[in-house]
């Protein structure tokens, strides 16, 4: 995408954001555990930010339409694609991306077949790990209804649920 | 690509005051879809919303619901009451794309991008919402039924923003979403309907479609036949009606014949015993 694009303005300061620096925008925010200061292009979307600027490859760029989950991050908590964020809307907040989450988690995917060609299991893993830090929500919402935002094109939901299941330890996920 | 980044919705109100053609910006879910194809967006001018908490509250009182303008689905989904007084509202939200679209996009959003295919609107509609528009000389109520006026055009001004949503707490002995998509989860709507019947006698109805004309269409001629108590056998019988209230079109997502054939069937199906003058 095009990061050289016209000016930005910035007329009024934001208690995180400060001023326009070159048509850009000069954001602060935390980063999988540490501060991050740059200046970003407006039209910048936070997936390209993480892989292109701060060297964090590990989110994909799949759909980029908000839909197939493998760019999935963590934005203040909560799972997000970061191919429909803005980056200037993460200033001020905690991002965290696979490369946050320790390979040893994947240990009970592998068991499964989780993962096949791989594309999806970055955001797969993300969003799994997120309702293993957050797993009352498996009061109200079955696995598969949380991982309905991340797709697979090999097919291997099973894999991928019974994976989650032994590694979140809940059996909630079931077959349709 | 120019963004102006208000710290309150006072400073929102003024930039929108002296710049006509801003586009307010919430989760921006929809408006970064293919973004990096979409260059002539690229150099328009947005008003980031996002970081106005004032916006992103909650609040039950004696007769209604309001939600700020930055609610997103995952706060309703997350509300303790939000289940027993709208079941709707969270059935609705469940099918908006998945949490990931669930926790950025908003209600307000929902209804401010003017999709005819948006989801969260119908279920308002059919709890009878009311929209804030706010600006520098204060704050109107629309019906969200009055809201819109054509394809992606509503009645908000430029110089206004939506600040809140309002539902009135009311009975409802009936309630139910029906959304129709290509497939269960992660759909754009193919046809979808939101009907509610308020207990309170004479019951009224309400009967709202989404994705089969320019806007989401309240069904005042479904409505009437409801109201009307006329006999109905099949799912035929709501096909005048149905022709008088929606107008769909063939798309890339489906037919006008499947989606007014699926109508009726939606309407039939639910409705079958839940009046007696329909079985």
């Amino acid at each position: 995408m095009g990061f050289a694009t016209s000016q930005s303005s910035m007329n009024h300061q934001s208690t995180q954001s400060s001023a326009t620096l070159n048509g850009t925008i000069a954001i602060r925010f935390t980063l999988n555990g540490r501060e991050v200061e740059i200046a970003v292009d407006p039209t910048e979307r936070l997936l390209d930010t993480l892989r292109y600027r701060l060297n964090l490859p590990g989110s994909k760029e799949g759909c980029g339409e908000g839909e197939c989950g493998a760019c999935t991050v963590t934005i203040d908590d909560l799972p997000a694609n970061s191919c429909l964020v803005p980056t200037f809307q993460v200033r001020g907040c905690n991002v965290r991306t696979i490369e946050s989450i320790p390979t040893s988690s994947l240990q009970p995917m592998l068991e499964t077949g989780a993962t096949q060609c791989g594309a999806c299991t970055p955001g797969v893993v993300v969003t799994a790990n997120w309702i293993k830090e957050h797993s009352s929500v498996l009061a109200s919402h079955t696995l598969r209804a949380l991982m309905a935002g991340n797709l697979c094109r090999c097919t291997g939901y099973d894999g991928i649920i019974d994976g989650l299941e032994k590694w979140i330890g809940n059996p909630k996920g079931g077959r349709p | 690509m120019n963004v102006l980044l208000p710290n309150s919705l006072a400073e929102a109100c003024d930039f929108c005051a002296k710049q006509p053609d801003l586009i307010p910006l919430a989760g921006a879910t929809d408006l970064l879809v293919h973004w990096p194809l979409r260059q002539a967006e690229h150099d328009k001018t947005y008003l980031d919303l996002s970081k106005l908490q004032e916006l992103r509250t909650i609040t039950w009182s004696a007769n209604s619901l309001t939600l700020g303008a930055l609610t997103t689905y995952w706060d309703v989904l997350q509300d303790p009451r939000a289940k027993s007084d709208f079941p709707l509202l969270i059935e609705s939200a469940r099918q908006v794309g998945a949490i990931q679209i669930q926790s950025r996009g908003t209600w307000a959003g929902n209804i401010a991008n003017g999709s005819p295919a948006a989801d969260g609107v119908p279920v308002l509609m059919a709890y009878d919402a009311s929209v804030a528009l706010t600006s520098k000389s204060g704050t109107r109520s629309v019906p969200l039924h009055e809201y819109y006026t054509g394809y992606r055009k509503s009645v908000r001004r430029s110089d206004e923003l939506i600040s809140a949503i309002s539902i009135p707490l009311r009975r409802y002995d009936f309630a139910v979403f029906h959304k129709v998509g290509a497939r269960r989860a992660q759909a754009i709507t193919k046809i979808g309907l939101a009907m509610t019947r308020e207990s309170a006698k004479p019951a009224t109805w309400r009967v709202v479609a989404n994705s089969v004309a320019a806007t989401v269409k309240r069904c005042a001629a479904v409505e009437n036949l409801l109201h009307a108590g006329a006999p109905i056998r099949k799912p035929e019988d709501f096909a005048a009606a149905i022709a008088s209230d929606v107008t769909p079109i063939d798309d890339i997502r489906s037919t006008a014949d499947y989606r007014r054939t699926v109508m009726a069937r939606l309407l039939y199906h639910s409705l079958k015993g839940v009046s007696p003058a329909i079985s």
